[in-house]
């Protein structure tokens, strides 16, 4: 009976631990250690030096505004491009939604870095895309794309689409059609039947997907290194270069947690308000 | 990141037959053609990445098309700390894999068949876990080895890895236990079957798909990781990793040809998988 009682916690146990000591310490640790003063060589001592947040925010405000600009923009062009790929899959793509969801999926078997690249490539000067268009005079010799925020944009959007489509998709999965059709019967044409009972009931869809790829699209700096230019230099390029270039741990640490503070009041007000199953069911997919 | 597909799990829904049939279809063709505009879209880098891993180019420059060649695929393992980097990609992809599906199969199991005291606290860091930055996910890492004086390399990577692949793991398995009929286990007990024979003749079976496409999940998470890998990895060397340090002086054609042929391998185990775990029809 003692075993039947324990069993759970023995079998979290292993797991639990792992992310308690590798994920709720570490950023435990980042906390303490943005308030700590010092360098490398002689050592960091807790100070409580709350400046270093002010310091950090001042100097890397740009930054930090451009990347959850380009975030909510990203977010925003994504609904519009996955919301009719989700709907049509949903409600169209009968016995084939499967081989659809694994089409979109497809490309993600390559590597995230190599795929960015493949798009400069594509978009470079000369390119496929820019070189005849080129060409024909269609656009001036001096156009280009890469360094611009729509190329660091683009490559954004590429990247998390299937986010916001599998979100989108698994909400407008459970509508009952019996609903859409009671819809019809009571005289509502399809636009309203979509505005009035499509569309609500596919919103936590779309919410989890906006959680899916704000979080990862602000936070990105793949993109804005590989397709942007010094112009478009997101948060995660400066996080990553005060880390690994530059060693300034504390500076480093504040902004990670400046950028994850204001995601995560996000991520927990949505936890809240409408729970964490439907995330972890797309998460999961 | 690539995931995971399980289908065929779904019914169709019966038709809806009130809907206007000319606007149902002009639409519908619509939306097809843009669905597919959208794939199109999606996979043109692939296209590209694979076109140019039979580029005929002299050397490491692989921006022009200069002719088609075979010989890449030939030469593929000639670079070698490309290779040593995508030996180190697998290697921790497959330790992630066996920890993160042990560690998550554990979590899910217990999170879809006990109520326990911490499982709400333990969901809330699983979910916190799944929709954290990984930007800050890695650097916070960083802060605790560095704190620690831990030294950086394909250990601590495999340790990012499992932490962010746990919880992907548990919530497929969890899924899985919550749908299972308990009458069978029962069945099994009333047989005469201890709990110990019951749980590894009956149970686990029955959530073995789970655990397969979890671990598969695993696989894949961490071997595309990039920005994690970032962060732990000191001067160990990934396939991602390797791919990033080199952009600046121009990717060597044998990154296409190897990419390709993980794309390959990934899509082959994908379709492999979803044929196996398809439900047999009955009658």
């Amino acid at each position: 009976m003692l075993r039947r009682r324990l069993a759970p916690y023995l079998l979290v146990l292993p797991g639990g631990l792992w992310l308690l000591l590798f994920f709720v310490v570490p950023m435990v640790t980042m906390l303490s250690l943005s308030l700590q003063e010092g360098d490398v060589v002689t050592g960091y001592v807790f100070t409580g030096h709350w400046q270093t947040y002010a310091d950090a925010i001042v100097n890397y405000r740009t930054q930090l505004v451009r990347s959850l600009a380009y975030g909510a923009v990203t977010t925003l062009i994504l609904i519009v491009l996955a919301f009719p790929v989700a709907y049509w899959i949903a409600f169209y793509a009968g016995r084939r939604k499967a081989t659809y969801l694994f089409l979109l999926l497809l490309p993600f078997f390559v590597s995230f870095v190599l795929r960015t690249i493949s798009w400069r490539q594509i978009l470079t000067d000369d390119g496929m895309v820019l070189g005849p268009l080129k060409h024909l005079g269609l656009l001036s010799s001096s156009a280009h794309v890469l360094g611009t925020p729509a190329a660091v944009i683009g490559g954004l959007v590429y990247n998390f689409l299937p986010f916001m489509v599998l979100p989108i998709y698994v909400a407008l999965e459970r509508i009952d059609p019996r609903v859409v059709e009671a819809a019809r019967d009571l005289y509502a044409d399809p636009a309203t039947a979509f505005r009035k009972v499509i569309f609500p009931l596919a919103l936590p869809g779309v919410f989890a997907g906006v959680l899916m790829t704000f979080v990862p699209a602000s936070s990105d700096y793949v993109n804005s290194a590989v397709l942007g230019s010094s112009s478009t230099t997101m948060i995660g390029q400066v996080i990553q270069s005060q880390y690994l270039t530059s060693s300034n741990y504390p500076t480093a640490s504040a902004l990670s947690f400046t950028l994850m503070a204001v995601l995560l009041i996000g991520v927990f007000a949505y936890a809240r308000a409408l729970g964490t199953e439907d995330v972890m069911k797309v998460a999961a997919r | 990141m690539t995931q995971v597909l399980e289908p065929g799990t779904r019914e169709t829904p019966p038709a809806r037959a009130t809907v206007t049939r000319r606007s149902r279809l002009t639409g519908g063709r619509v939306l097809h053609a843009y669905t597919w505009l959208v794939v199109a879209w999606l996979t043109l880098p692939v296209l590209i990445m694979v076109l140019f891993g039979f580029n005929d180019t002299p050397g490491r420059y692989n921006q022009t098309w200069e002719g088609f060649t075979l010989k890449w695929y030939g030469r593929v393992f000639e670079l070698d700390e490309l290779t040593r980097a995508l030996v180190t990609s697998l290697l921790v992809a497959l330790a992630t894999m066996l920890l993160a599906g042990a560690l998550g199969t554990g979590i899910g199991y217990a999170l879809g068949r006990y109520r326990f005291r911490g499982s709400g606290a333990l969901n809330l860091v699983m979910f916190a876990a799944i929709s954290s930055p990984e930007l800050v996910m890695g650097a916070s890492l960083l802060t605790l080895f560095v704190s620690l004086g831990v030294g950086l390399g394909a250990v601590t990577i495999t340790i990012a890895h499992v932490m962010f692949s746990i919880s992907f793991v548990a919530v497929l398995v969890r899924a899985r236990v919550l749908t299972l009929d308990r009458s069978i286990e029962e069945a099994a007990a009333d047989l005469g079957a201890n709990p110990w024979t019951t749980f590894w003749r009956i149970t686990f079976p029955m959530i073995l798909p789970a655990v397969g496409s979890g671990m598969m999940l695993a696989f894949a998470l961490s071997i595309d990781d990039f920005v994690v890998t970032n962060f732990t990895a000191g001067t160990t060397t990934t396939f991602p990793l390797w791919i990033w340090g080199s952009t600046r002086v121009g990717l060597p054609p044998q990154v296409n040809v190897m990419g390709t042929l993980i794309f390959l391998a990934g899509v082959l185990i994908a379709v492999a998988a979803s044929i196996r775990s398809r439900p047999r029809r009955r009658g």
